[in-house]
C-alpha cells in the first residue's frame, strides 16, 4: 500500500490497473476467455462494418433485431442499481451502504453494453457524431432517440462519477463529503427511472406498432428491471461473498429477495392484463401478440420461446416468493438466474421482434440472428463483464484497505 | 504478386522519394495520408495501397466532414454535388448529372391512386425501380401492389406477392408507397434530423447525414421506407444518370433510403416515374396549390379515402373509386 502523501489522481488510476492486471491463476484464465470473446466480437464486427448489416438476420421488416433487444434489457439492468442506491443513501440502510458500490459498477457496465449496442447497430457507425450538439443536430426533444442518448450518458455519468468521487475520497483516506455527492445522488434516482420511462416512451411513442403502443409499457419497464436487475446484483454479491474476502450480510440478501418478489409479482399482473387486453376481444391490433403466442400463417419461431420464458419467469417468482429451501441458496440462486433469464427472454427478443410482425402491411417473416450477431453481442458480454469486474474490484481493494486509513 | 508489379512499386516510392520537399508539400502529404486513414475508416477496410487515388481519399475526407444538407449555402451543395460527380467517375466510371435544385415555388405535390382502374401489371414498380437506382440484389422496391379480396380495403389483407396472369377476375389491386405525411411520424422520430418534409411536401432523406438507426422504419405506419443493409448493386449500364442529392443519387451502404415522389423529375415539371410508367391510368400526380391541377379535379369530384387515417398522419395519398 502507498504511504498516504503518495497517493493522487495518477497512482488512483495507476493502482486501479495494477490490481487488476494482477491476480491468481484462475483470474487470469477468466481474463483471458473475456478478451478472447471481445476479440472474437471484434472479429464478427469487422465482417459487418465490411459488409453491412446484411449479414445480420434483420431485414426492411424485422428492422430492429438482437441487439436493440439486448440493448433495451440491459437498460433496465442499468437502472435497478436504484433499487440499492435508495435504500442507502437516502433510508441510510447500513447493510446496502456496504453494497451499494457493487450495485454502481453492474450500472455502469450495463450502461456501457447499452451504448455499444447502440453503436454495432448503427448503419453508419462513423456518422455517429451527427447525433453531438454543436458539431452534429441533436433532434431534442422531438425525438425520443434523442432524449435516449441524453439520458443514458448522463446516468453513466452519474453513476461514474458518484462512486469515483467516493472511492477516490476513501483511497486518499479521508470520508467523502456527503453534502457534496448527496444532490447527484438524488438526481441519479430520478435519473434511473428516466432512462428506462424514455426507452419505454422510444417504443411506447409509435403509432404506427400497436403492439408497443401500450401505456403499460413504461411501468412494466420498471417493474421487469427491478426483478431482473436485483436478481443480477444477488449474484454478483453471492460469487464476491464466496470468493474474495468481502463478506455481505444474511439480511442484504433477504432484502434483496423482497425486492425481487415484489417487483416479479407486479410485472407478472401486468404482463397479464397485457395479454387479457390482446385475446379477451382480439382486434386488428392484436395481431403482433398473436404471432408472438401462437404463430401466424406458419412462422411460429417465437412461439417456444415465449412460453419458455413465462413459464420459467412463474416458477422463480413462485420459488422466490415461497422461498422453499427456507433461505438455502441453493435454491435461492438458480432461481435469480432463471428469473433474470426469463426476464431477458421477454423483455428482449420477446418484446421487439414481435413488434415489427407483422409489418404495417400485413408480411410475417421469422427472425433469427446470424452468426455475426451472437458473436458480436457476447463480445459486448464481455466486455461489459469486464467493466463490472474491474470497477468492483477496484472499489473492493480500496473499500478493505483504504477506508479509515 | 509477380515481379513486374513489385518493380513499378518500387520505381514509384523511388520517384516520391525524390521529389523535392518543401513545407507545403510535406503539410499535403499529412492531409493525404489523414485521408487515406479515413477513408481506410469509413469504407470499413483498409484499401488496397494503389486501390484509391489520393484525388479520390481527399474528396472521400471533404465529404466526411460536410453539413446537414439543410444547413449548406448554396454554394456548399453546388461543390458536394461536384465532389460526388467526381467520386462516381473516379470509382464506378459513371458520368453523372446530380442536382440539388429547391422545391418549385407555390407547389405542393399530392398523389392520387385510382383503385377501379388499377390491374396490378406492376410496371410502376419496375419504372420505380430502374428510375430511382434501387438495389437489385435485394430487390429493393418502394411501391407495392397488392391484390384484394372484394370487400376489403386495408392492404395487410390483400396479397403483396402474387406470381400469376393479371387482372384475375374479381380482385381489385391497391398499391401503396410512401404516402408524404403532413404529419410524418418518421422525420420527428429521427434524432439527426436526416429526414424532413421539403417546402413542395416531399419527405426526404439526407442519406449522407443519415446514422443508419432506422428509428424512422419502426416509426413509419406504411411500411415507405426501405434500408441499405448492404452496398447497393445496379448493373451499370442500367444506372439512371439524372440524379438529384436528395432523390435517385445512388445510396451508401447502411442508409435509409425512400420515394422521393420522384424528386429529380418532379422538381423540373415531369411526372413521377410510377405515374408515367402506368399503363391503366391508375396513377394521378400533380399540385395540390393549383386549382386546375387533375389531382385537384380527383380530390373535388370523386370518392377519395386515405389508409389509417385515424393515425392522423395527414398522408397526401389518396385512393379513389371511379
Amino acid at each position: 500500500m502507498r504511504a498516504l502523501h503518495e497517493r493522487n489522481l495518477r497512482t488512483f488510476l495507476t493502482d486501479v490497473i495494477r490490481w487488476n492486471l494482477r491476480g491468481s491463476l484462475g483470474v487470469q484464465l477468466f481474463r483471458l476467455v473475456l478478451v478472447g470473446f471481445m476479440g472474437f466480437g471484434v472479429y464478427a464486427y469487422s465482417y459487418q462494418a465490411r459488409y453491412g448489416l446484411s449479414v445480420t438476420g434483420m431485414n426492411d421488416i424485422v428492422s430492429w433485431g438482437f441487439y436493440i433487444s439486448n440493448f433495451t434489457f440491459l437498460v433496465g439492468v442499468a437502472a435497478a442499481a436504484v433499487m440499492l442506491i435508495l435504500p442507502a443513501y437516502v433510508f441510510h440502510d447500513p447493510d446496502f451502504h456496504r453494497v451499494v458500490i457493487i450495485g454502481e459498477g453492474v450500472a455502469v457496465g450495463a450502461l456501457v453494453m447499452c451504448l455499444t449496442f447502440i453503436l454495432v447497430d448503427l448503419g453508419g457507425p462513423l456518422q455517429a457524431w451527427h447525433l453531438i450538439p454543436v458539431i452534429g443536430i441533436f433532434n431534442f426533444p422531438s425525438s425520443i432517440l434523442a432524449w435516449d442518448v441524453l439520458v443514458l450518458n448522463g446516468y453513466l455519468l452519474l453513476n461514474g462519477l458518484i462512486p469515483a468521487y467516493i472511492l477516490y475520497s476513501h483511497y486518499k483516506g479521508r470520508p467523502a463529503d456527503e453534502r457534496k455527492y448527496r444532490p447527484f445522488v438524488f438526481l441519479s434516482i430520478f435519473w434511473a427511472f428516466s432512462i428506462h420511462m424514455v426507452t419505454a416512451f422510444l417504443y411506447q411513442g409509435l403509432p404506427a406498432r400497436p403492439f408497443w403502443n401500450n401505456p403499460l409499457m413504461g411501468p412494466r419497464f420498471l417493474a421487469s428491471a427491478f426483478a431482473a436487475g436485483p436478481a443480477l446484483i444477488t449474484l454478483i454479491l453471492a460469487i464476491i461473498h464466496t470468493s474474495t474476502t468481502y463478506k455481505i450480510d444474511r439480511s442484504v440478501f433477504n432484502k434483496l429477495r423482497l425486492i425481487i418478489v415484489i417487483s416479479a409479482i407486479i410485472n407478472l399482473i401486468m404482463l397479464f392484463s397485457e395479454v387479457f387486453k390482446e385475446f379477451y376481444f382480439p382486434t386488428h391490433h392484436s395481431i403482433s401478440a398473436v404471432y408472438l403466442w401462437f404463430g401466424m400463417d406458419g412462422h411460429n419461431s417465437l412461439v417456444p420461446w415465449i412460453w419458455t420464458s413465462v413459464c420459467v419467469n412463474l416458477l422463480a417468482t413462485l420459488v422466490l416468493a415461497f422461498n422453499p429451501g427456507k433461505n438455502n441458496p441453493k435454491v435461492l440462486l438458480p432461481a435469480c438466474l432463471f428469473l433474470f433469464v426469463a426476464i431477458w427472454m421477454e423483455k428482449g427478443i420477446g418484446l421487439i421482434v414481435p413488434g415489427l410482425i407483422p409489418s404495417p402491411l400485413g408480411e410475417v417473416v421469422d427472425y433469427l440472428p446470424t452468426w455475426v450477431e451472437f458473436s458480436v453481442t457476447l463480445g459486448i458480454f464481455a466486455l461489459g463483464i469486464t467493466v463490472v469486474t474491474w470497477l468492483i474490484r477496484a472499489a473492493l481493494i480500496i473499500e478493505q484497505n483504504y477506508s479509515g486509513v | 504478386m509477380s515481379s513486374k508489379k513489385i518493380k513499378n512499386k518500387e520505381i514509384r516510392a523511388a520517384s516520391l522519394l525524390e521529389k523535392k520537399s518543401t513545407r507545403r508539400n510535406f503539410l499535403k502529404g499529412l492531409s493525404i495520408a489523414a485521408a487515406a486513414g479515413s477513408a481506410a475508416l469509413t469504407t470499413g477496410c483498409i484499401p488496397a495501397a494503389d486501390a484509391a487515388s489520393t484525388e479520390e481519399l481527399k474528396l472521400r475526407w471533404q465529404e466526411f466532414f460536410k453539413k446537414n444538407y439543410r444547413l449548406m449555402t448554396q454554394e456548399e451543395k453546388d461543390a458536394t454535388v461536384a465532389r460526388l460527380e467526381r467520386l462516381s467517375k473516379l470509382n464506378a466510371n459513371l458520368d453523372v448529372q446530380m442536382g440539388s435544385y429547391p422545391p418549385l415555388d407555390g407547389v405542393l405535390y399530392g398523389y392520387a391512386f385510382n383503385i377501379t382502374r388499377c390491374e396490378g401489371f406492376m410496371e410502376c414498380v419496375t419504372a420505380c425501380v430502374k428510375e430511382n437506382n434501387l438495389d437489385r440484389k435485394t430487390n429493393t422496391q418502394y411501391i407495392r401492389i397488392f391484390e384484394m379480396e372484394p370487400g376489403q380495403l386495408d392492404p395487410s389483407t390483400g396479397d403483396g406477392q402474387y406470381y400469376h396472369e393479371v387482372p384475375v377476375d374479381n380482385k381489385f389491386y391497391m398499391g401503396t408507397q410512401c404516402f408524404h405525411c403532413e404529419k410524418a411520424p418518421c422525420t420527428k422520430a429521427c434524432p439527426t434530423k436526416a429526414t424532413w418534409k421539403e417546402p413542395d411536401g416531399i419527405v426526404v432523406v439526407d442519406y449522407d447525414w443519415c446514422i443508419g438507426c432506422r428509428y424512422c422504419q419502426a416509426a413509419c405506419p406504411y411500411y415507405g421506407r426501405r434500408f441499405n443493409w448492404g452496398k447497393p448493386e445496379i448493373p451499370k449500364e442500367e444506372v439512371t444518370r439524372r440524379q438529384h442529392y436528395l432523390g435517385n443519387r445512388i445510396r451508401p451502404m447502411g442508409k435509409m433510403e425512400k420515394c422521393t415522389f420522384c424528386i429529380q423529375r418532379t422538381r423540373k415539371g415531369r411526372l413521377p416515374a410510377c405515374v408515367e410508367a402506368c399503363p391503366t391510368g391508375a396513377r394521378v400526380f400533380g399540385n395540390l396549390l393549383d386549382p386546375e391541377s387533375e389531382i385537384r379535379y380527383v380530390l373535388k369530384h370523386k370518392k377519395v379515402f386515405r389508409m389509417k387515417e385515424e393515425l392522423g398522419t395527414d398522408p397526401k395519398f389518396w385512393y379513389f373509386i371511379d
